[in-house]
């Protein structure tokens, strides 16, 4: 095993943990939102079909990256716009309602 | 030099997806959160686009802009009752990325002679849990869009023959790590996972769907994790990791607020027809019927209202109807609040989202735990469409099917209004004892209707 392999379990292990610990707290009210913004940060394997698509290893591995490229971009995009279109709509109690409620 | 600034930007926009993941355990700071995730993601992608082994740059902006033309209909135009098969589909779009650089990047090792065995292993595991992953969610999206047949599906001998093909795709990975240049067992691996993904999907029920959902969100994660150790790529181990342990709380979530053991999701489609029958006996009684006019009364003169939103609700599109009869109710200082159990949607916090569309805040959102015990202070519990999730013998009756099952302790209010389609039982056939107490009052009905009646009367009161 070379040693960045076993840099790279340190970090899997370490980020697993921060991911559980994180997570556990988030609240059912957003689990779906939650869901949707994972969805968006795992096109960061955009990245690797970026590095794919653009290094000239022949057709076959061009045309792979290149619906790779499409397919992750499709959830950055599609991920992050629904995310915050979701969030949005998790308003607080309308200021004048608060106030008839006190009066 | 150059690889230097692009690690670094990996490493700020890790940061940043962690800052977030953290923003979201509070409605106020999520969407801010989001948006810096957001940043994060470009600035990962900006530092890629300069990376020195990128030589041309034409096949890429075609994938980019091709990708963000999908993208945006996916973000803006799907409705939000329409977010699990949303979901289930993105997801086979993440798994087919990695599995495509999974498979392009063991071509070009293959060329180049490059394969070691780390490599091999993990590019094994990720094209195998990739294309799991893709037609497995790409069934799941089937089902949820009802393309495909709800039920589900099975066969003699399905679990053994599903774990055997499993034991073969492993067998097959072990091998290739011996001898990483052998291609015939690359596409094996391959072709195995594309098969196991529909076999595992298959037998699982329409209602079972959110624990799936779920756990293909943490496949797809791990996916990225193992594309992360054959590319020796830290953010993708990072995100994979984040990406692979939200799917799992969710999915763990989801089977205990479902009252089933995750093997028993995953292979237990006939464990639930067993429950069935002798799920027969129980409820003894009258269902009491109410008219619109008397349950309007009582909401508008009680002082607390709890309102449990169900499944039905959604189906029969009536979230605005049912804001409305809150603001109704409200102006007339009652004190309404929604208790909101875990399945109550089709996903992982579903009905929250279809009721904040509506236009209902969040502070009047309460999960099961925060409501439970206000119950018993609640002059009316106004239930829509909900069946087992109330079904209080997931407390008493041990024989029941759901006994265990966590519920709304709807019993406890001071009276009952239920709406509900029709007298038939709910979908895991279960009678339900609710239904039939002397506190409990039938309003029979589409529930978009009834809700708009409701609110008739209530102005009127």
């Amino acid at each position: 095993m070379t040693s960045t392999a076993v840099i790279q379990l340190f970090v899997f292990l370490l980020a697993g943990f921060v991911g559980f610990q994180t997570i556990t707290r988030i609240p059912p009210l957003l689990h779906t939102p939650l869901m949707a913004a994972t969805n968006a940060i795992s096109g960061i394997s955009l990245v690797a079909s970026l590095v794919l698509a653009g290094t000239n290893q022949g057709l076959l591995s061009t045309v792979l990256g290149t619906i790779a490229v499409g397919c992750a971009t499709a959830n950055v995009v599609g991920g992050f716009l629904i995310t915050d279109r979701m969030l949005a709509m998790f308003k607080p109690q309308r200021l004048e309602a608060k106030e008839s409620l006190n009066s | 030099m150059i690889t230097t600034g692009i690690q670094l930007a990996y490493l700020s926009a890790a940061a940043l997806f962690v800052m977030a993941l953290r923003s979201l355990g509070q409605p106020t700071t999520a969407r801010r959160g989001m948006q810096m995730a957001a940043f994060g993601m470009l600035v990962a992608v900006c530092a890629t686009l300069v990376d020195q082994r990128i030589l041309s740059y034409e096949w890429l902006t075609v994938g980019l802009i091709a990708g963000g033309l999908i993208g945006y209909p996916l973000g803006m135009w799907v409705p939000m009752t329409a977010m699990p098969q949303r979901i289930a589909f993105s997801h086979a779009f993440g798994a087919l990325a990695a599995t495509l650089v999974g498979v392009g990047e063991y071509l070009h090792g293959f060329d180049e002679e490059t394969l070691t065995h780390g490599k091999t292993i993990a590019l094994g595991f990720e094209v195998f849990l990739g294309a799991l992953t893709v037609t497995g969610s790409l069934m799941a999206f089937g089902k949820l869009q009802e393309l495909l047949p709800g039920a589900p599906i099975t066969f003699r001998g399905q679990n053994l023959f599903n774990l055997s093909l499993f034991a073969v795709g492993l067998a097959c990975l072990v091998w290739l790590i011996v001898s990483p240049y052998s291609v015939p067992l690359f596409v094996a691996i391959l072709a195995i996972g594309l098969v196991i993904g529909i076999l595992m999907v298959m037998p699982i029920g329409g209602a079972d769907m959110p624990v799936v959902v779920s756990l293909l969100n943490s496949y797809a994660g791990l996916a990225a994790v193992a594309t992360g150790f054959a590319l020796d790529n830290n953010i993708l181990i990072v995100v994979g990791a984040l990406d692979g342990a939200s799917g799992f709380i969710l999915s763990m979530a989801m089977s205990k607020a479902m009252n089933r053991s995750f093997t028993n999701v995953l292979f237990g489609a006939f464990g639930t027809e067993a429950g069935m029958s002798e799920a027969s006996q129980g409820a003894v009684g009258e269902m009491v019927a109410i008219e619109p006019e008397d349950a309007a009364l009582r909401l508008a003169f009680a002082r607390r209202v709890i309102i449990v939103p169900g499944y039905g609700l959604a189906v029969a599109q009536a979230q605005h109807q049912v804001r409305e009869l809150a603001d109704l109710l409200e102006k007339r200082d009652v004190d309404v609040r929604f208790a909101i159990h875990p399945v109550a949607g089709r996903m992982p916090g579903h009905m929250n989202v279809l009721l904040a569309e509506a236009g209902i805040s969040y502070d009047k959102l309460f999960d099961m735990e925060d409501i439970n015990e206000r119950f018993s202070d609640a002059d009316v519990a106004l239930v829509i469409g909900a069946n087992d999730v109330v079904n209080p013998a997931a407390r008493t009756n041990r024989s029941s099917p759901i006994y265990g099952m966590p519920i709304l302790n709807v019993q406890d209010a001071k009276s009952i209004i239920v709406l509900k389609r029709g007298r038939g039982k709910g979908f895991s056939g279960v009678e339900n004892d609710l239904f039939v107490s002397p506190k409990t009052n039938m309003l029979f009905g589409d529930a978009k209707q009834s809700l708009a009646q409701l609110a008739n009367e209530v102005k009127q009161a």
